[in-house]
């Protein structure tokens, strides 16, 4: 397993890292149990002609290089975005922008678009702003996804402390 | 220019100049096959007795009980898989442990699929097995017992005094993978009862490529390569002479210096242990305090993922191993760390840092700086570290 430059270029010094206070939405995906934890917080204002942009977008992250060098692409990806051009950012333009990653490491792009997605999701909701269909069905298949580990965490524990 | 330092030495080791002086003739000069009956093969073989005669003494083994290979996976499957199909009519239960090597745990795994009755010992939170536990899995046809000696992942040493003792009383065979071991804890075969003992070149500064089974004469063990008939027909394949003169090199090595570097590795392995775990805040030895490889230190660093932190240290120059497995198919973290009860979050963090012979007082300075710099610096993007 090789990481390409630009990924270890990434992980070195990741962009935008930190907490946003007051943030207007905030995503998280992955989970401890699989060593990775993804937090995006999401500032949006309105311009000119009323359109939704992210001003400001930032990051923590709890893994592997792969986890937070994705992390970091994220946030150059849909900083000063719209809404909608931001639900359009995809796992491959992160791998594209990384050069490539490991194929075991493809699921670190997933995270980070999971965790994207969950902080619109979120902003949405709290706004009481209609909510496209896919959006939603993402939220509905992260939410499952995260009650399953919890489920299997439980039966985990039990196990290891045999 | 920028440091490197090496502090993987339980993934592998560096050749020592020693040794590969000792093997150059071997592939070029003295070629010869030992099987051939032919002057060039002779003068191999007898080269080859002689190696064997040497390790055999370093373990307290009669030179007749050395089965070379070709890698301490080889042999741990020799042990497992030979020992199993040679005794199947007899006995078909085998009892190892949660804390052994993939190749151990496979060969179990796969010899499960095969017909075999095999159980996994737990281990307390030290890495240690419970022997009245052992006692109480002996069964009436119970084979085979094999335990690691040395851990390779905590450094956690067994008592296979008492474990050999177990199996002796019970006529049981025991066999120990002591590829992490050699060198490190004085093994004398008879003494312990060990019946069959994997032992490796690359791991004590010797070539890669090579190994040995210490097979007991007595013990019903049948071959896993089948052919030319080598190695008393356990291990059929043109035997790697040069490699094995390399290992032998190796082991006498050790049987001169290998006292005093042990007690120094070990002084600087407590100051590593202490330095750390005063200088970072949150951080958990895994593993025994004093039982362990006089080598091995395995250090959980609290809010920081196992292979960002080796990646962070290797930029500066520092090559450590973790037992965070983000990459692996499943994504837990080692097994050895959750036998030990280690909560997923404290696994995923767990770094191993293995010393040898190169490594000096300053590394380890250098090595703790850096440390607490790298943390730092993780933990600062970690949503579940609070600074």
């Amino acid at each position: 397993m090789i990481y390409s430059k630009q990924t270890l270029k990434h992980f070195r010094n990741p962009h935008n890292y930190g907490e946003i206070k007051d943030a207007d939405g905030i995503g998280e995906a992955g989970n401890i149990i699989c060593g990775d934890l993804m937090n995006l917080y999401i500032v949006v204002k309105k311009d000119k002609k009323e359109k939704e942009i992210i001003t400001s977008v930032k990051f923590k992250t709890y893994g592997c290089a792969a986890a937070i060098a994705t992390s970091s692409v994220i946030t150059d990806l849909v900083k000063g975005k719209t809404i909608d051009e931001a639900l359009k950012v995809s796992k491959n333009d992160i791998v594209d922008t990384l050069k490539g990653l490991p194929p075991i490491k493809i699921h670190c792009s997933v995270l980070a678009i999971d965790a994207l997605d969950e902080a619109i999701y979120q902003y949405l909701y709290k706004n009481k702003r209609p909510i496209p269909e896919d959006l939603l069905l993402k939220h509905e298949r992260i939410e499952k996804g995260k009650k399953e580990i919890k489920e299997r965490y439980s039966k985990w524990m039990k196990i290891s402390k045999k | 220019m920028k440091k490197k330092i090496y502090l993987d030495y339980a993934a592998t080791t560096p050749v020592d100049p020693r040794v590969l002086k000792a093997m150059m003739p071997y592939f070029n000069s003295k070629f010869g096959n030992p099987a051939s009956l032919h002057n060039f093969g002779q003068e191999a073989n007898e080269s080859l007795e002689k190696s064997r005669k040497t390790i055999a003494d370093f373990i307290k083994a009669k030179p007749e009980e050395i089965v070379f290979t070709g890698s301490a996976t080889e042999s741990n499957n020799l042990a497992l898989k030979g020992t199993a199909f040679a005794n199947r009519f007899r006995k078909k239960h085998i009892i190892t442990t949660q804390v052994e090597h993939d190749c151990v745990l496979e060969s179990s795994l796969w010899l499960k699929t095969q017909g075999f009755e095999v159980d996994f010992l737990p281990v307390n939170k030290y890495g240690l097995i419970d022997l009245n536990q052992l006692k109480k899995t002996i069964k009436k046809d119970t084979l085979l017992v094999s335990v690691i000696h040395g851990n390779n992942e905590i450094g956690t040493v067994q008592d296979i005094k008492s474990i050999g003792k177990i199996c002796k009383e019970n006529n049981i065979y025991f066999h120990t993978d002591a590829s992490q071991s050699i060198g490190k804890v004085d093994i004398d075969v008879s003494q312990l009862n060990i019946d069959l003992l994997t032992a490796s070149s690359h791991k004590i500064y010797g070539p890669k490529g090579v190994a040995m089974l210490y097979v007991k004469k007595g013990v019903l063990i049948d071959p896993i390569l089948h052919g030319g008939g080598q190695e008393k027909n356990l291990r059929s394949s043109t035997v790697n002479v040069a490699g094995i003169i390399g290992f032998t090199k190796a082991i006498e090595i050790l049987k001169k210096d290998g006292k005093q570097e042990n007690k120094r590795l070990k002084k600087l392995r407590n100051l590593l242990i202490k330095e750390i775990l005063k200088n970072i805040k949150d951080t958990h030895l895994n593993g025994h305090p004093s039982q362990r490889l006089s080598n091995n230190i395995n250090i959980s660093f609290s809010g920081v993922e196992g292979e960002s932190l080796m990646l962070e240290l290797d930029h500066y120059g520092i090559a450590v191993s973790t037992g965070s497995a983000c990459s692996s198919k499943t994504l837990e973290p080692s097994h050895v760390l959750l036998a030990i009860g280690l909560s997923p979050f404290r696994a995923h963090g767990s770094v191993r840092i293995s010393l040898g012979r190169h490594t000096t007082k300053s590394d380890i300075d250098y090595l703790i700086k850096t440390l607490k710099k790298s943390t730092e610096k993780l933990r600062k993007i970690s949503p579940v570290y609070k600074i």
